[in-house]
């Protein structure tokens, strides 16, 4: 077991790889009275195509699995794991995105049952052809939800234009068809090869005995046999930088418009701390040239062309990243304009901002370790990609106006724009 | 749990609560007075105003600019409707410095600005400067706009809309779209002198301090003359000969079921407890009636869930279906809440549905906007309740209490946002 200080921080993390590969990370945070655990999967939808384990040769499967998975994992042969959960007091969730599906539950009272049940439910599938096609009514409903919702129809539309062949394009739940091709013996599948322990990350954190905890789980891991772990061998979509549509135009029920201009990164890091710099170098100048404390936005506000709804945004994950930047409107078309036309003017940054931005952004990550979901979701996000959270600040000190020019001509370049608006049905 | 610590300073009731648990320090204003027609508007308005400049931070830019220098400290207001009061909060949370190597006092610096908000904002010859408003007349226009292209919430806003119509509880906290252009910055101005009268006024601090460390501060920099509170009467819905039913049509692919119901019980009642036990049997988690029966058996839906408004006597219960599936639904939905009206609950279920909210609880106060809410409910309430006495009260809910709630609670209105007729998928 390794012990890491962050004296300024004032927080203590433990750490340890089982024997089966699975990496345990516990933060005690003496002051809560909930527990916060995640048990979580480096397994997300743009895992698509793939070796799957036992096989020599790459398989596609439909779009939309991993998240049918999370789901059907909650299914016992006697019942749902919810209920197990709230009689133990406590409430459970999941969720999938790009790249990870995590598992997780929180809870004030019966932490070692809890954390049991999590462990046994993630590591015990059951699949049965008729909770699977059950299941399909569930999801079909969840995605005619987001068909419904015009911001979500927007976050997709953007990305979907920004990308030719990589499967960050696909929404994660994938669509009513392609999820009518998902069988018990696919799930069984990607199973086998994604949730091997060496694959996957457990955080604990609340009020917890570090010591004691990792011991629990060291002997709930030892009681259960896995195979040896491989290496998972995942297809490498080829990516142009240019995006794949500049323009895309939704009509919806609507009343007021909306609009999002996409940015999308090359050249991104796949790991370590230069991807870490990278992600803090694109989120620091997003947030200087449209934050609400910029003259752009100042300007765009009193023009009426935004409202409170505005917000910049930026992605980084495994093998793709991307800007967003927009939000309601009535006038798409000239916010689109004035959007890019403000990226590629920008030509340099003060070092007088590049401190005050650090600042901004230094006590904005004070307060988001408030929230223990905070701190385990994006540690595990981290982890995956061999970085650390509680690296972020001293890789925002160490940003210079340069890493940020850097970044901007690298990603402030018109063929990697792309403009998705939302409009009133006519 | 958590401690409180509250002073009436003049207008102002000020509560501390000190806590170790977070990175920085909350500041939070809620400022309370009567739903009503004639005002909502103008309440809208402006909190947004406000927040947009001071004498001090004349602009937009500047102030926020001087947030970005405080370590990035928030700024954020927005509105909300506790049974028929209308309630504007802002909020502002700033680093705590022990965290940052710096020694500048950041809690009484974010103190300063707030008063600042609140008491000093940009004027021109003695009223809001017009340029603002009509900017934030603008913004807010867009706001009830955009309230119908999210149709969950628009559901919701409908079938209030419709089961409380003439009521002061069916205005949205937004105001009415007709009343905005007839706002000028004289009027807006006059409103915000008589909320700063009149208004009922709490001021929260959260983080590490105590009481002793910021009342100086507060005391200086808030200066409220003292008034008469008078609480709000909720008006009682006439009982209806039969239930209601509302359906729309719009372009939309899933069909909101929304269903209100009279639990003529509300956070003043001494079986308020028993109705929170009710609430989470039939519908408010994941191994309730609603959604074992509505999603994991019939497979209808994503979500099924049930909820109560505290303040208003009030359940919602909603869930997103195919629109063919109404009729189906809607009979499902019927027989969970006849199934708790006859008693069909087990033991299991009762323990089970405490230790979660048990559970909810004291999450909630993880937060520190969680033990705001918490501590706020006994200020919009006529009772006073701290938690561990909430919590005992819900441990000593019995079957027979449950069982008493479900004869209280009555179905009003069934609100059903559907396709259009004739419309392929």
């Amino acid at each position: 077991m390794k012990i890491i200080r962050y004296d300024q921080l004032q927080e203590q993390l433990f750490y340890e790889r089982l024997n089966n590969g699975l990496d345990v990370y516990i933060l005690p945070k003496k002051e809560f009275n909930k527990t916060y655990a995640t048990f979580t999967t480096k397994y997300g939808s743009v895992d698509n195509y793939f070796t799957p384990y036992g096989k020599t040769s790459m398989k596609k499967v439909p779009d939309g699995i991993a998240h049918f998975l999370e789901h059907k994992l909650f299914e016992k042969e006697d019942g749902d794991v919810f209920q197990i959960f709230s009689k133990q007091g406590a409430s459970a969730n999941a969720f999938t995105s790009f790249t990870r599906t995590a598992y997780l539950f929180s809870s004030t009272t019966n932490v070692e049952k809890n954390l049991e049940t999590l462990l046994d439910f993630v590591q015990e599938p059951y699949f049965t052809e008729q909770t699977v096609e059950k299941e399909k009514g569930i999801i079909a409903q969840e995605i005619r939800m987001y068909d419904d919702n015009p911001d979500w129809r927007l976050y997709f539309g953007t990305i979907e234009s920004m990308y030719h062949n990589h499967p960050v394009k696909i929404d994660i739940a994938g669509t009513v068809e392609s999820i009518s091709h998902i069988t018990k013996d696919l799930l069984y599948e990607c199973y086998a090869t994604f949730y091997h322990p060496s694959n996957m990350l457990l955080f604990v954190t609340g009020p917890v005995d570090p010591l004691t905890i990792l011991e629990q789980i060291r002997t709930n891991q030892a009681k259960k046999t896995f195979r040896s772990p491989t290496d998972i061998e995942r297809f490498h979509y080829e990516e142009p930088s240019h995006v794949a549509r500049e323009k895309h135009v939704i009509e919806m029920n609507v009343q007021t418009s909306k609009c999002l201009v996409g940015i999308k990164a090359k050249n991104v890091y796949t790991k370590g701390k230069e991807k870490l710099k990278h992600e803090c170098a694109m989120g620091l100048l997003l947030d200087h040239l449209f934050g609400k404390s910029s003259s752009h936005y100042e300007r765009l506000y009193q023009q009426g062309l935004i409202d409170e709804t505005f917000m910049v945004d930026y992605t980084e994950e495994s093998d793709f990243g991307f800007g967003l930047v927009g939000g309601d409107t009535s006038q798409p078309d000239q916010l689109a304009e004035e959007i890019q036309r403000i990226l590629v003017q920008f030509s340099d940054i003060g070092d007088e901002q590049v401190e005050r931005m650090k600042r901004k952004k230094i006590g904005s990550f004070l307060r988001s370790l408030n929230s223990l979901e905070y701190i385990a979701n994006q540690f595990t996000r981290y982890a995956f990609d061999q970085m650390s959270l509680f690296d972020v600040v001293e890789a925002l000190q160490s940003l210079t106006s340069d890493d940020i020019k850097t970044v901007a001509r690298e990603c402030f370049v018109p063929e990697q724009f792309t403009v998705c608006q939302v409009v009133p049905k006519r | 749990m958590f401690r409180e610590e509250v002073k009436t300073i003049g207008g102002l009731r000020l509560h501390v609560i000190p806590t170790k648990k977070y990175k920085t320090n909350t500041l939070v204003l809620k400022m309370k007075a009567p739903l009503c027609e004639r005002d909502v508007t103008m309440r809208a308005l402006i909190p947004y105003v406000l927040q947009n400049a001071t004498e001090r931070h004349p602009s937009m830019k500047a102030l926020r600019t001087y947030l970005d220098e405080l370590y990035g400290a928030t700024l954020q207001v927005d509105l909300a409707k506790k049974g028929e009061n209308h309630i504007i909060t802002i909020r502002m949370d700033v680093a705590n410095e022990k965290f940052l190597g710096t020694t500048s006092p950041l809690l009484r610096e974010a103190l300063t600005l707030f008063s600042d908000i609140l008491f000093r904002p940009l004027t021109e010859q003695g009223e809001f400067s017009v340029a603002i408003v009509e900017q934030e007349k603008r913004a807010l226009k867009q706001k009830i706009q955009s309230l119908f292209d999210d149709k969950m919430r628009y559901a919701q806003h409908r079938l209030i809309e419709e089961m409380y119509k003439g009521s002061p509880y069916a205005l949205d906290v937004h105001g009415k779209l007709s009343d905005i252009d007839i706002i000028d910055a004289k009027r807006l101005y006059k409103h915000y002198e008589h909320m700063l009268k009149h208004d009922e006024i709490d001021l929260y601090i959260v983080g590490d301090v105590a009481l002793t460390d910021v009342e100086h501060d507060v005391v200086e920099r808030f200066p409220l003359e003292a008034r008469s509170l008078c609480s709000t009467e909720t008006t009682t819905l006439t009982k209806r000969t039969s239930v209601q039913e509302v359906i729309e049509k719009q372009h939309v692919k899933q069909g909101k079921l929304h269903l209100g119901y009279r639990t003529n019980t509300t956070y003043n009642d001494a079986d308020y407890d028993a109705l929170q036990v009710w609430n989470g049997i039939f519908g408010g988690f994941a191994h309730s009636k609603l959604f074992m029966n509505v999603r994991e058996k019939a497979s209808l839906a994503y979500y099924a869930a049930s909820r109560i408004e505290s303040h208003q006597g009030m359940m919602m219960v909603m869930a997103g279906i195919e629109p063919s599936n109404y009729e189906r639904a809607l009979e499902i939905i019927h027989a969970q809440a006849e199934a708790m009206r006859n008693g069909q609950f087990s033991d299991e279920e009762i323990i089970q549905t405490k230790a979660v909210i048990r559970n909810q609880l004291l999450e909630t106060v993880d937060t520190a906007r969680g033990m705001i809410e918490i501590s706020y409910h006994n200020v919009i309430a006529t009772r006073q309740r701290p938690l561990d006495e909430w919590l005992e009260a819900i441990e000593k809910v019995t079957y027979e209490d449950i069982v008493r709630i479900g004869e209280k609670i009555e179905l009003d209105t069934i609100y059903f946002l559907t396709e259009k007729e004739g419309e392929k998928k």
